[in-house]
């Protein structure tokens, strides 16, 4: 089972002082964030992409590439990359540079984006969601899996004997989770694949998550994965800690009250009992998140949102510090319980070659690098 | 032979008591009779929704549903048949009729039948029925009854009032006609026609050899 950290990457002013951190602020505050998560022993920092203010979040591989040199174990992953939007050819050529520059510890969450403008502004329409992530992600999967790749569809100029570099590190392309708070058709793509299937589920009840997590393991088992509760499963959550509840309440209220996304609508009671938002004891985060698995069977990767609602750089720090070493350790130990033999793990890139039948060098040699003869050929002449 | 189908009723008056819901329960009434005469048993969910006022403004700001405004839009949209009754704010429906089925999923009303109803102080608003109201439900593609009806504040007060059934020898006024002739259209059509299947995604999504065809 692994832990860890997701964030949007928000500039949110501070509601308690009136303070807004600029973006250079907020740009450190997530790499001291993600080296916090792996000093603490959690597993995974995964960034969100955004392409609008007051989000600092574009450039995703950026961030991961720099938190990746100054880490040496945290996995890094997205949460999520916008397979509507973006090129999945440059997907395919970040994500495996990525993977060289860390030895492996990559991997990504496809979602498709629910910010309206963001389709227009690269050339999209937002009606197409559903029929963009399909096609995108299909070239993507194979720009990893076959060295030469033509391929023509509805979304993208067509390509001819494409090789997308750097190939995937030791032949093993980057694990893969689909992210989808309510669209049927993502869980069936993320079944179809034998993929991970994350459910965002921070803002919604989980009478919802359990319905979306019900249909992807349905259907994993379908497509001939593996038996249905060996899906690979994550869910999100949100924390705020305090040794007593009374304190936690009391402290995170008037942040919550008018945060972005759910402030100024339900209180913060009705939402802690519609969302996975705990706000309150250590001892009430590990008993709401032991439970989940009862209603989403063993599942292999927990993720929490920790810099909301414009919290200062200093508390987020402290309570991943509290995730780390009180909620985390115990709820390892919690989820082991009753954990059949055949669970699997989420996928690493150690497993995957391991899977793979071991690391192989995956580079594609021109015999000319001067006039770039082309790959196909190179191919051919083998 | 008995059928049976299922009417939801969604009344959007703001008092306790309300003309919006009287308007609504005689609607309702009156179709209980008539489908029984039709030999149609009648499951009836009535949404009052005052009741989901502080949950339909949550649920535009936080995006899903709390549990009992779920129940709500479920007894509408698994119905075979509604009967909506707004009263007429500002030349239209209410914000709040309004907001509730802002929150409704846009093809869940594809194809149901609908009576509209409306109350308002005075005659003059009756039309905001056909210019407001029913475009709304064209736009969900809902069908909606040629008859929709306008109860003004002086209706509830019209001389020889009565169920207009002729059992007790009144003179149906202008009122009880009009829910008569709209709910015998109304029983007609939801009568005439299958019971709705609500399509289930999460039962039998679409298989992804198909989404990838369909690119």
């Amino acid at each position: 089972m692994q832990f860890g950290i997701f964030t949007v990457g928000d500039v949110t002013t501070d509601p308690t002082t009136g303070r807004t951190p600029t973006e250079n602020e907020r740009i450190k505050a997530t790499v001291a964030i993600a080296r916090k998560a792996e000093e603490v022993g959690l597993d995974v920092f995964a960034t969100g992409e955004h392409h609008n203010p007051p989000f600092i979040a574009s450039a995703p591989t950026t961030t991961l590439a720099y938190i990746g040199a100054q880490t040496e174990r945290l996995i890094l992953s997205t949460a999520t990359t916008l397979i509507t939007t973006t090129d999945p050819v440059l997907i395919a050529e970040n994500y495996a540079k990525l993977q060289h520059l860390t030895d492996g510890r990559v991997d990504l969450m496809m979602g498709r984006g629910n910010t309206g403008p963001v389709y227009p502004w690269f050339g999209k329409d937002i009606r197409d969601g559903i029929a963009l992530a399909v096609e995108n992600y299909a070239l993507l999967h194979r720009l990893w899996r076959e060295d030469v790749v033509d391929w023509q569809g509805r979304f993208r100029t067509p390509l001819q004997g494409f090789t997308s570099t750097p190939r995937p590190l030791d032949g093993v392309p980057p694990f893969v989770w689909h992210g989808s708070i309510r669209s049927p058709e993502i869980a069936e793509q993320a079944a179809y694949y034998g993929d991970g299937f994350f459910h965002n589920n921070i803002f919604w009840p989980m009478s919802h998550t359990k319905q979306m997590v019900g249909l992807y393991r349905r259907r994993f088992e379908h497509y001939g994965h593996g038996p249905a509760d060996t899906a690979i499963v994550g869910l999100g959550g949100q924390v705020f800690m305090r040794p007593s509840s009374q304190d936690a309440i009391r402290e995170f209220r008037p942040y919550f009250d008018v945060a972005p996304v759910y402030g100024h609508g339900p209180s913060l009671e009705e939402f802690m009992d519609q969302t996975p938002l705990t706000v309150g004891s250590p001892q009430q985060v590990i008993d709401r998140y032991a439970a989940m698995r009862d209603d989403v069977g063993h599942y292999q990767r927990q993720l929490f949102l920790m810099d909301h609602a414009g919290l200062p750089l200093d508390i987020v720090l402290e309570q991943i510090e509290i995730l780390g070493t009180e909620v985390v350790p115990v709820l390892r130990r919690e989820m082991a319980v009753g954990r059949p033999e055949h669970i699997p793990d989420a996928p690493t890139h150690a497993s995957l070659v391991a899977a793979a039948g071991g690391a192989r060098d995956a580079t594609v040699h021109a015999e000319d690098d001067v006039t770039g003869r082309a790959a196909e050929n190179v191919e051919a002449a083998r | 032979m008995t059928t049976s189908r299922r009417i939801a009723v969604v009344s959007a008056g703001l008092r306790q008591p309300s003309s919006t819901r009287l308007l609504a329960d005689r609607l309702a009434d009156t179709a209980g009779r008539q489908f029984a005469a039709r030999d149609v048993d009648v499951d009836l969910r009535v949404v009052e929704l005052r009741e989901h006022a502080h949950d339909l403004t949550n649920h535009l700001l936080s995006g899903f549903p709390s549990a009992s405004l779920e129940q709500a839009i479920g007894a509408v949209t698994t119905a075979d048949g509604l009967i909506a009754v707004s009263p007429i704010f500002t030349a239209s429906y209410s914000g709040l009729f309004k907001t509730f089925f802002d929150v409704v999923e846009a093809d869940a009303l594809d194809g149901m039948p609908v009576l509209l109803g409306a109350t308002g102080g005075t005659e003059r608003h009756s039309l905001a029925l056909e210019h407001a109201m029913r475009p709304l439900f064209t736009y969900l593609h809902a069908i909606v009854v040629p008859t929709a009806v306008y109860a003004a504040t002086s209706d509830w007060g019209a001389e020889n009032a009565g169920d207009g059934d002729g059992g007790d020898g009144a003179v149906p006024t202008g009122l009880t006609r009009r829910i008569e002739r709209g709910v015998r259209e109304f029983t007609e059509l939801v009568s005439d026609r299958e019971p709705r299947q609500a399509a289930d995604p999460f039962a039998v999504p679409t298989p992804f050899e198909q989404l990838l065809a369909e690119n």
